[in-house]
This record gives structure tokens, sequence and C-alpha cells, in this order.
């Protein structure tokens, strides 16, 4: 076998070109123009999906707001599971990075003034969510990418999928990636790596996600030994159009949207949310927050008062009464996709709305500066876990999270590699195990297809991590994941081109879907309590005393996850009860 | 949309006739039709990821978001550039449907096309802010008004998802011409009131392989999903850039 040409070298490596990694990249070029830094990614960096990202991005500034305020939403949004002195760092500076967008180029929506606007945002007690009308991860996205173009140095691997990282003497020290339009398999070295891969809402069959969202960093880092973290968090968004699970985002509520059950009814106030008010209300009805929102929608279809919809019970967000110039001005998106998905006008006619995933608070366990206990490691965005969102994020956070924290990888990244030497000998062998694994799968001619495989694991992962669960029903389910792990054994890829395989891409994203599938239900089933999203039918209620704690998974050498469980940082804020609309 | 009212039977196909193409084995493309189911909420893409899944894995072509904001899935259907995933199969009835890459691009494979070239030149048009002096970060963001945002919002909208290169006939003609998207981004830089930049990117665009080299066809504006008239942007552009060039006869330190 060939050992292909001389490995490409760089100082650090950033995986994904979202919001996260880019900013990453940024911020490395400014800590210390010396370095190379080269950004490989799956996609074209537009596409990554931080592109989808519609109602903003939460960063204290208005005169009547404060980072305190912030950082209680925050904390108490996350059912007190998100580390405190993380929280506190990610307030302090999100608005300068929001910021630093707009010096960049960013098109922030404006006050009459040109000052930035801001807008509420569910489970905020303030107005502190700046947006680009409702396409603001788009318009951040574009910006920052587009500003990148400045840095000639920096170097891009478009459309190459990483399978592995290349771990030895203790560190990371590069990785191995199919280059898609070549179909070469290829180490590229490097003294550090930034995972910055987004999240994995593709291991659900319902999902806000893009087809891209599979998890692959979470998944590289667990095999290299790093832990994940409360992978059991998964957010539901309480609004996504049926069929599709397109995201009908939050500020459509903040702007004054009602959700209303098949009566007509303002039901969000028979679940300890507030009383309705015909204006938004901060922190009250519509704008609780998501996980609240997405359980009390189950409650509505056991009291029978959903309507029904050909892909399952729904209920509508009620937009009409804002009127056309509101929703043009403010939602033009929101109408667009109800336009031309459900051929439905929300300016006058009802929105079909049900739950849906939408994000993971869980992933690569980090510390404050985005490093991972495995040295040369990094992560930031929707990949990490840090933690600031806990049990369950706050709408507007994610965006600057992927600022903040990418920034700060990349920061802690640069001096790290200073101190490092040149990569060991005992990757080349690696690189050849893994050009192997690779080159074995194209065309490979087994019995499991792909899509049958994945079917069954979203399935699966539906009915045992869904907005309820029960340890009976996530044994069950993690037993099924074993069967399907085995199968994926005998995964057929049935496309024998080196050419832009995007077969062997599914496949093996698939294989990565399933080892973090896995580790949901693991830790899903040490979590005895319900906090935030995980909520469990045979342990209703929030248990400090044994959970207030992260619980880390490891993967063991069988394959299988192990659990140990780290403390919750707490600095001002002991834990208290969530309240909303009291 | 007219054709989205028939009645659908459960058991109601649809034909796609899908362009194939493998480099190792292929000397040119070929058509390979697949039936697929006709629903009401399918659009291409659905149709599409049907074949990849059910019938035929070997089927390359890109997608992602579903929901019209990444750009990854423009393709041909019946000959005009679209989005896949906002591209109903019912609109298309009865068919068949033919699915084709963009022209004006080299294919990769099947449905792939190579967008290499127009990634590696967009840093010519410079598309981010120029400033003689950057005002520091801590000193708060640089003021402007819903009515300046309002001039080049429209530009700021492009998706880079390639229609227009597709559907432009210099782009296909010569291949040194920068293309519609490009200029769009320009124009959406320099009517960006933060900015300082008009100078710079004149002298790169006013030339042949810039806006000059736009014949005006208008395809560019007629097929974009998102209503960005790069058409606009490049007449625009033109203009400017004549503007400029008589200026900088009269002021020898050129006009900005």
């Amino acid at each position: 076998m060939s050992e292909g040409p001389q490995p490409a070298s760089h100082d650090v490596l950033l995986i994904g070109g979202g919001l996260a990694g880019l900013r990453a990249a940024v911020a490395i070029a400014e800590a210390n123009p010396a370095l190379d830094v080269a950004v490989v990614s799956k996609v074209y960096p537009m596409r990554s999906h931080s592109v989808s990202a519609e109602g903003g991005a939460a960063g204290a500034i208005a005169e009547d707001d404060s980072l305190d305020e912030h950082a209680h939403d925050t904390v108490s949004g996350g059912d007190w599971l998100g580390d405190q002195d993380a929280i506190e760092a990610f307030i302090a500076e999100a608005p300068r990075e929001l910021l630093q967008l707009e010096h960049w180029g960013c098109p922030w929506s404006r006050q009459p003034d040109g000052r930035i606007a801001v807008r509420p945002f569910g489970g905020m007690k303030n107005k502190r969510t700046w947006f680009a009308a409702d396409k603001t991860g788009f318009h951040m996205l574009h910006a920052l990418f587009q500003t990148t173009l400045k840095y000639e140095e920096l170097v891009r691997y478009d459309e190459w999928f990483v399978t592995r990282l290349l771990v030895d003497d203790g560190r990371v020290q590069g990785v191995v990636a199919v280059e898609l339009m070549s179909g070469e398999v290829q180490a590229i070295h490097a003294k550090a790596v930034v995972l910055a891969t987004g999240g994995c809402g593709k291991v659900f069959p319902f999902t806000t996600n893009a087809n891209i969202n599979t998890g692959d960093g979470m998944s590289l880092a667990y095999r290299a030994g790093a832990p994940l973290k409360d992978m059991e968090m998964v957010q539901y968004h309480p609004t996504g159009l049926p069929f599709t699970g397109i995201l009908i985002t939050e500020a459509a509520r903040a702007e004054g949207g009602y959700l209303v059950n098949k009566d007509g009814y303002r039901y969000l106030q028979d679940y300890d949310l507030g009383t309705p008010s015909p204006t938004p209300v901060l922190r009250s009805m519509e704008l609780g927050p998501r996980d609240r929102l997405s359980q009390a929608f189950v409650h509505e279809v056991e009291k029978g008062r959903t309507a029904d919809s050909p892909y399952g019970p729904v209920v509508h967000l009620d937009l009409r009464h804002l009127g056309a110039k509101v929703i043009e001005a403010k939602l033009p998106m929101v109408r667009e996709l109800c336009l031309r998905y459900e051929r439905i006008d929300p300016v006058t006619e009802l929105v079909p709305v049900r739950p849906v995933v939408h994000y993971m608070m869980g992933g690569v366990h980090t510390d404050i500066h985005g490093a991972t206990p495995l040295a040369g490691l990094y992560a930031a965005g929707e990949t990490a876990c840090v933690s600031i969102n806990g049990a369950n994020r706050l709408g507007s956070n994610s965006l600057p999270e992927c600022l903040v924290f990418g920034a700060r990888a990349g920061r802690a990244a640069a001096e790290y590699v200073a101190s490092v030497g040149p990569s060991s000998a005992g990757i080349a062998a690696q690189v050849r195990d893994e050009r192997r694994r690779v080159e074995a799968l194209i065309g490979s001619d087994g019995t499991e297809r792909v899509s049958a495989l994945r079917d069954e694991m979203q399935a699966t992962m539906e009915e045992a991590a869904g907005i309820y669960r029960t340890g009976p029903g996530m044994s069950k389910g993690a037993d099924a994941l074993g069967e399907l792990q085995e199968r994926m054994s005998g995964v057929r890829v049935g496309d024998s081109s080196r050419t832009f395989n995007t077969e062997l891409v599914a496949a093996l994203e698939l294989a990565n879907m399933l080892d973090i599938a896995q580790t949901m239900l693991h830790t899903g089933l040490q979590r005895e309590e319900s906090r935030g999203a995980h909520q469990r039918l045979d342990f209703p209620v929030r248990d400090d005393d044994r959970f207030l704690t992260h619980l880390l998974a490891y993967r063991d050498a069988d394959g299988s996850a192990r659990t140990e469980q780290l403390p919750v940082t707490i600095t001002r804020w002991p834990p208290g009860e969530r309240k909303y609309g009291r | 949309m007219e054709g989205r009212s028939v009645s659908l039977t459960s058991k109601a196909t649809i034909a796609l006739r899908v362009a194939r193409y493998r480099p190792e084995t292929d000397d040119k493309p070929h058509f390979a039709d697949y039936d697929v189911p006709l629903r009401k909420d399918w659009t291409v893409l659905d149709g599409l990821n049907h074949v990849k899944n059910e019938l035929d894995p070997s089927l390359a072509f890109r997608w992602s978001c579903r929901m019209g904001i990444c750009g990854s899935c423009g393709m041909n259907v019946n000959g005009a550039p679209k989005l896949m995933c906002e591209t109903f199969l019912t609109d298309h009835a009865p068919g068949p449907v033919q699915v084709e890459p963009l022209n004006n691009f080299p294919v990769i494979r099947d449905l792939v096309v190579d967008i290499t070239s127009f990634v590696q030149r967009l840093p010519q048009v410079k598309p981010w802010i120029i400033r003689e002096e950057e005002k520091p970060v801590d000193e708060g963001e640089y003021l402007q008004t819903p009515e300046e945002l309002e001039v080049f919002q429209q530009y700021s909208m492009c998706i880079n998802c390639m229609l227009c290169y597709s559907a432009c006939p210099v782009v296909g003609l010569d291949p040194h011409f920068i293309g519609p998207a490009a200029v769009a981004l320009a124009e959406r830089y320099d009517l960006d009131s933060r900015d300082e930049g008009t100078a710079e990117r004149i002298s790169l665009l006013s030339d042949h392989d810039g806006a000059f080299g736009c014949t005006f066809v208008g395809e560019c504006t007629r097929v974009c999903p998102k209503g960005v008239d790069p058409a606009g942007a490049i007449q625009r552009y033109k203009l400017k850039a004549a503007q400029s060039s008589v200026l900088s006869m009269i002021l020898p330190r050129g006009a900005r």
C-alpha cells in the first residue's frame, strides 16, 4: 500500500468552518500571526449550520440590563447545571464579541438613531438579543467568513471529511481526512486541533438540524479518549414545522406571537408559566424557556387539546395580530418559510408547529478555555460542553457562545503550540490503519444499508430519548443501539467510486452518530432525576443531593461507555427554584 | 403553484430523470430514470434522497439545510437553475423531472459541480469592511441607521448558491468574468455606510474581468432565489467605475 504523499503540516487545525471554527481562526491569527493555521471542513464554510440560526445573539448592552441578570437567566434557564464561572466569563465577553462582528460588517438590525437594536427572547428577563432580522446566523456567518478572506495565510481544506484524530505520546498530533473530490485519504499533521463541528441533531428523525449535523467532532474526541459531558441533555425546540422540522424562531413569540391549542386557548397558562397578556411579558408564557414549553406540548397532547396533522399532533403559532408590517420587518424569514413549505401566510393564517430536536447542551468536555483533558485537543461551539447551557440552553445564547469560546479555544491553542515539539513517529502506523479502514469501506459489499440502519437509529432515539424518558425505555433503546452497532460491521457502501463518494461519508457519519447516541442513553440512565431537558417519568424531581453534577462519558476499550461525575461550579447563585411568569 | 392542487393518491409517483456521471468510468454524462413517490410536501430534494436511500446509494449530490439558506443544493430542474430544497415535485407533475448539474462549472460527479474557481476568486473583490482608521471595538458600534442598512441589505442576502453563474451566458463564454454574485458582494460592501473601500474595489472590478464583462442579459437577477438583483449591482458598478475614471482625470488623487 502506498504511503501517500508527504503529509501536510500546520500549527493548528480547526475542524469545522462555522461560527466557532472561523472565530477561532481569526483569534489565532491575531494572537500569533506567525502560526500556520488551517480550517478543515466537510462543507464550504458558508454552508455550515450556523447559517440557519434565525432569532438572535444575546449580549447585555441595554441601559436597563446587566451582566448579572443575563448570568442569572442563564443559570436558572439551565436548571443550575451550568458552570457559573464559565457563564460569568461568557456573559462578560459576549457583548464585545458581538460588537466585533459589527465592526466586521454584520448587518445588525438598528434603532432609529443607528445604535444596535435588541429584542426579547425566551427565558431572558431583559431585552438583550441582537438580531439581523430573522437571519441572524446567516449574516453573522457570512460576515465572519468574508472577513477571514482578508487573512491570506489561512489555509482551507474545503470539503474534506475528518475520520480520525491522530494521538500519540499522550497528545493530539493531527487528523486523517478524506478529500471528497479525489477520494484520497490523507494525514494532516498539527500540533493542536480545535473541534468546531456543531451539533448532532441527525441522531433523531425529526430535527431542525441540517443534514451535516452528525456530531463528527464529538465522536472524534470520544474515540480518541476525551470525555463527552452531559450528553443526555437534548433540547427540543417548541416550534418546528411539521414534516420538515424547519425551525420557526422564538423571535416570532418574542415579537408577540401566541401559542394556542386546537381551541384557540393559550395553553401555557396551565403550566405554571404565567398569565396571558396581549403583549409579550419577559420570562412569562410564550417567553418561557424551551424545555418547559416543549413539555407543556406533551401534556396538551395527553389532554386531547392539540390539533391533528398528517404528521401527528400540532399546536398553532398565531402571528396574525402582529400585522403584515411587523412580520415583514422583523420576521421576514418566518413568513418566507411558512409560505414556501406550508403554503400558509402567517399574516392571515395560523402556523402549525410541534416540538423538534434542536440543540445539544452536551458535548466534548472542555474547561473555560476550550481545552479538553487530552493535550492538544480543544473544542468550541455546539460540539463542546463548557458548560454554560447546563440542562437547557436559552435561545440566543448559542451564537455568542460560538464566538466567545471559539476565540478562547483559538487563543488557548495558539499558546499551547508555542511549547510543543514536532510530531512523533508513532502516528505513521495510525495513518496507515485509518487509510486501510476507510478504503475498505469504499464499495463494501455488506448487507446492511446505511439508510436503513440510520432510520432504525433515529426511531430508537425518538422512542428512548424524547421529551419525557424512562429507565426501561432508555435501557431498551441502549440494547437496540448495541445491535445496530454490531450490524454496522456489515454495512454496505453501495458506491465504489472514489470521486465525491457521499455514501462513504454517510456511512462514516452513521458510525459517529451511533457512538454519540449510545452516550446519550448511557448518561441518561445514570441521571436518575428530572432536570431541564432531561425529564424522567420514573424520577420526576430534581435531585441536587445526588445530581448537581456533570456526567462525563468515557469510551472504554470494548466500545462501551463509562461514566464519571464532575461537580457543577457554583459561584454566586446557589440552586433555587425556576420561576417563570410569577 | 397551480400544479399542487392535483389530488394525490398514496401510490402516485413521478419520474426523475437524473444526470449521472462518474469520471472513472464515463466518457460523458448520461441520464438514469427513477420513479419516486409524488407527495404534496415533497421537494425534488426529497425525491433525490428517496433515490439515494431506497434505490441507488451511488447517486452523488450536495445538500444540507433543506430550508433555502445554506446554498448547497443548486441544480438544474428541467433546464432552469433552482434550489432543490424549495422546488416541489408537484409543481413539475406529471413529470418527468429532469435534474442536471448547474451549467458553467466543471462536473465532478453526477450532480456535484466544482465551484473552486468562484471560491478562490472571492477575495479579489475584498468582501470585508475596509476603513482608513479602525475604531477600537471597546468604543462601541459604528452607528448605522435603518435607512443606511436598507441601502445595502438586499445585496447582503446572497447565499452563494451559484444559480446566477449557471444562468449567466457571459460566465459560460468568458472564464475570466468574475461573475454576478461576486460583483453583488462588492456592491454590498461599497454601499455599507461603515465601509471606505470603494476605491480599492473599483480598480479591481472596472476592467473586462469585472463588471464590464457583463453584457446585461439579466438572467442572474431572474434566477436569484433570494432577490439579490446582481444585475442591478453590476449596472451600478459600471456607472460608478465610469464616474470614477472621469473623476480620476479631474482629481489627481482619485475619486472616493
